[in-house]
């Protein structure tokens, strides 16, 4: 380890907090009613678009009727997605004469994009059409606005107090798009291609190279993609190994710039939750947490990385460090940064191979995935994530000391802690169980790339970073094969709607709630005891769910690593 | 009610596409090739009016006379239409049999080298198989092999490995490198004067 990549880990953690600030209080602006700078452009379009698709944008809505909305818009998107993918033989901007994608490849990579995964069974630049990819680009914008509508549901079950709606989707939504993803996704665009990201419609370059050699080099309009699908927390790259191609990440700069726009959003929101609820200092408590476990990852994923593998030291070369599956201009220090980022927030864009890996640095990103995407998460639903684990905090407590839970003036009852254990159970049941079943199939083993314990950690990387929506692969795996296409596409759609639309309840029956007064017996939630508290449920929670499986994977490895052992 | 929705989802999906999938991408394709065109096209390289490839994406080296860029596991290297990991765990027999062997070949292409000098990123697989760089200390270990093919000065070489060294953003971010084609046009460009 250097002190250079220590120190950004830092760096990048206060410019995060920078970050959230800035964003979180734009946005309060955009969604709450308040007065924004880019208001004389988009006002009028926005009412355009009201217009357009006939929507009443002014109604509130109850919990039942906004989710009613939001699926359906998910559920078009779906339909449309599928139907164009599947059409890119006929449709013109395919130089590269792609012909038909497969039908399990569709169906997949519509789920993925549908949802916020951008788990990619395919490779870009090998299997689709430039037009093809920019319909993948309208749902990187879609689907992180979806989350955002579903955090903005649940923060005004607290924020609100006896009543029956919860805002408008359509609102919600038409504005989530307008000031947040476009703005900043154009902005983020033109600086990529300012730092060397390619942005064309030409055929794929026939070059001589300066020994004689030919090479073909893949083009296409890859900083458009790039600069959403990284703002989106998408993660699904123009090519096949996403950020790392050199096109999608030209430089160490280009890769800082993508962190900071998959960091934007989702910091912003967890600023954005405490001016909501009138508490900023809440959001505070909820960044602390978060930052505590993503330097813990961080650290530990870089150390393990720069203490290298033992097996390979043995062999007698120069230094020690991993550099399998990585990048020279990012380093070993900025690589475990994305990794740990992109694991961290439901994000999934890399920059290295992640199934090369050292056993430890894997775990940290598979653990990441693990605790439900808490770790900044994705566009509002990593703050939900957290906001059901802070639930589950307040009643650990309360059981302590014998009193009703109370969280942010709501007494937190029995339904309010079901709905969110609920949504918790949701990951371990579909990564435990899918992944079980696949070790034991024919059909999933028979997709492992890896031998030995490595094998299952492809498996349990699959279905973590599935249902977690997080899109990122132990890219050995036979992902494309109808197994992995089949289960994996599950396991997207059980941790984008079952995890989520029990927590969509639990604010409803919230909103409906009066506001209980702070006394002095009510238990703070913003001091460093409530963190200690709510970081300890996430790993206590993460540590029980997951430990054997990672005893199995990870952890095995490890030892069997130190032991100098092959597979 | 559900009806109306859908319809108007149907309808918020189609302007959609039009405004977030074709009006951005070709706003931006409009910008970039007017403020940044060298980017926008790929950051190509001509030599004598012909393309020799692009400085960001990786080309195969095997002569002795260039500095070689890192391992590559697309099929076959260097394959700019097709990145590509090797994705071999850390215990991997193939993956501990292909470092072995590739120190091996690196040792027989670099007489006098020890094995304790040879970088570890030179013997093992980039992330994209494009890698475009090297480290410093990858570029200073071949000079001897290139300034013996080429007949050029060691000293002239590890010079322009200098003047070529890029280092990290804000001090801190990424790691120093040398971009292995730009390094070697700068050799042709000695050995041609």
């Amino acid at each position: 380890m250097t002190w250079q990549g220590v120190a950004q880990i830092f760096v990048l953690l206060a410019a995060v907090a920078v970050l959230a600030r800035v964003m979180g209080g734009y946005m309060f602006r955009v969604f709450e009613g308040g007065h924004t700078f880019l208001d004389p452009v988009l006002v009028p379009v926005e009412r355009t678009v009201y217009r357009l698709c006939g929507m009443r944008a002014d109604e509130e809505m109850r919990w039942t009727v906004y989710l009613r909305n939001l699926l359906i818009v998910n559920a078009v998107g779906f339909v449309l997605l599928f139907a164009l993918l599947g059409l890119q033989q006929f449709l013109p901007l395919n130089p590269a004469h792609q012909p038909r994608v497969p039908f399990w490849v569709s169906v997949n990579t519509a789920v993925s994009f549908v949802t916020n995964t951008n788990w990619q069974v395919y490779a870009g630049e090998t299997t689709l059409s430039y037009l093809s990819q920019i319909w993948l680009t309208v749902q990187q914008f879609v689907s992180p606005v979806t989350g955002i509508c579903l955090f903005l549901v649940i923060a005004r079950g607290f924020a609100r107090h006896q009543t029956g709606t919860l805002g408008n989707f359509w609102h919600d939504f038409v504005r989530a798009l307008l000031w947040v993803a476009l703005p900043l996704a154009i902005l983020g665009a033109i600086v990529l291609v300012a730092l060397g990201s390619p942005q064309n419609f030409s055929a794929y370059v026939h070059a001589t190279t300066l020994q004689g050699g030919h090479q073909l080099i893949a083009q296409g309009p890859v900083a458009s993609m790039t600069s959403i699908m990284q703002l989106g927390d998408n993660g699904g790259g123009f090519f096949n190994m996403n950020a790392a191609q050199p096109y999608a990440g030209p430089n160490v700069v280009a890769l800082v710039v993508q962190l900071l726009l998959g960091f934007a959003v989702p910091a912003g929101c967890i600023y954005l939750f405490g001016k909501m609820i009138g508490d900023v200092r809440q959001s505070w408590a909820f960044y602390a947490v978060m930052a505590i476990m993503f330097l813990a990852g961080a650290l530990l994923l870089y150390h393990s990385e720069a203490v290298g593998n033992p097996i390979i030291n043995h062999l007698g070369a120069a230094g020690q460090s991993n550099w399998v599956g990585k990048e020279t201009r990012f380093g070993i220090g900025s690589t475990s940064l994305f990794e740990n980022s992109t694991t961290a927030i439901s994000w999934g864009s890399v920059a290295a191979s992640n199934d090369s890996l050292t056993p430890l640095g894997g775990m940290v990103t598979l653990f990441n995935m693990m605790t439900g995407e808490v770790i900044f998460g994705s566009w509002g639903v990593g703050m939900v994530g957290m906001i059901a684990y802070a639930v589950l905090a307040v009643f650990l407590a309360g059981l302590m000391v014998g009193r009703t839970p109370e969280y942010l003036g709501k007494k937190i009852e029995s339904f309010e802690v079901k709905m969110s254990v609920l949504a918790m159970i949701v990951p371990s049941f579909v990564i435990l169980i899918l992944a079980a079943i696949s070790v034991l199939s024919g059909a999933g083993r028979a997709g492992i790339f890896n031998p030995g314990p490595h094998g299952l950690s492809e498996v349990l990387y699959a279905f973590s970073s599935g249902v977690g929506n997080n899109g990122s692969a132990f890219g050995g795996l036979n992902s494309a094969s109808p197994w992995y296409s089949a289960t994996v596409g599950l396991a997207m759609l059980l941790g984008r709607f079952p995890m989520y639309i029990p927590l969509v309840a639990m604010a409803g029956a919230l909103a409906r709630k009066q506001r209980i007064p702070v006394t002095a017996g009510t238990f703070p939630t913003h001091t460093p005891l409530f963190v200690g508290l709510l970081t300890g449920t996430v790993v206590v929670v993460g540590a029980l769910l997951f430990f054997p499986a990672l005893a199995l994977g990870p952890l095995a490895e490890q030892f069997v690593m130190q032991a100098g052992h092959v597979f | 009610m559900t009806l109306r929705s859908i319809w108007s989802a149907i309808r918020l999906m189609v302007l959609s596409s039009l405004v977030l999938g074709l009006a951005y991408t070709f706003l931006i394709t409009g910008i970039a090739s007017a403020v940044f065109p060298q980017q926008a096209a790929g950051s190509l390289v001509t030599l004598h009016g012909r393309v020799v490839g692009s400085r960001l994406i990786g080309q195969e080296f095997t002569s002795p006379g260039f500095f070689w860029g890192r391992p590559s596991a697309t099929s076959p290297a260097y394959n700019g239409a097709s990145s590509a990991a090797s994705n071999l765990g850390p215990t991997n027999a193939v993956l501990i049999a292909h470092v072995k062997a590739r120190l091996q070949a690196f040792l027989k292409a670099n007489p006098g080298v020890t094995a304790s000098q040879v970088p570890l990123s030179l013997l093992e697989s980039s992330a994209s198989g494009l890698d475009p760089d090297i480290t410093p200390a990858a570029a200073l270990i071949q000079v001897p092999r290139v300034a013996r093919a080429d007949h050029l000065s060691p000293g002239r070489l590890r010079s322009l490995i200098q003047q070529y060294t890029k280092g990290r953003f804000l001090g801190i971010f990424g790691h120093p490198y040398v971009n292995v084609l730009e390094l070697n046009l700068a050799v042709l460009r000695l050995r041609r004067p």
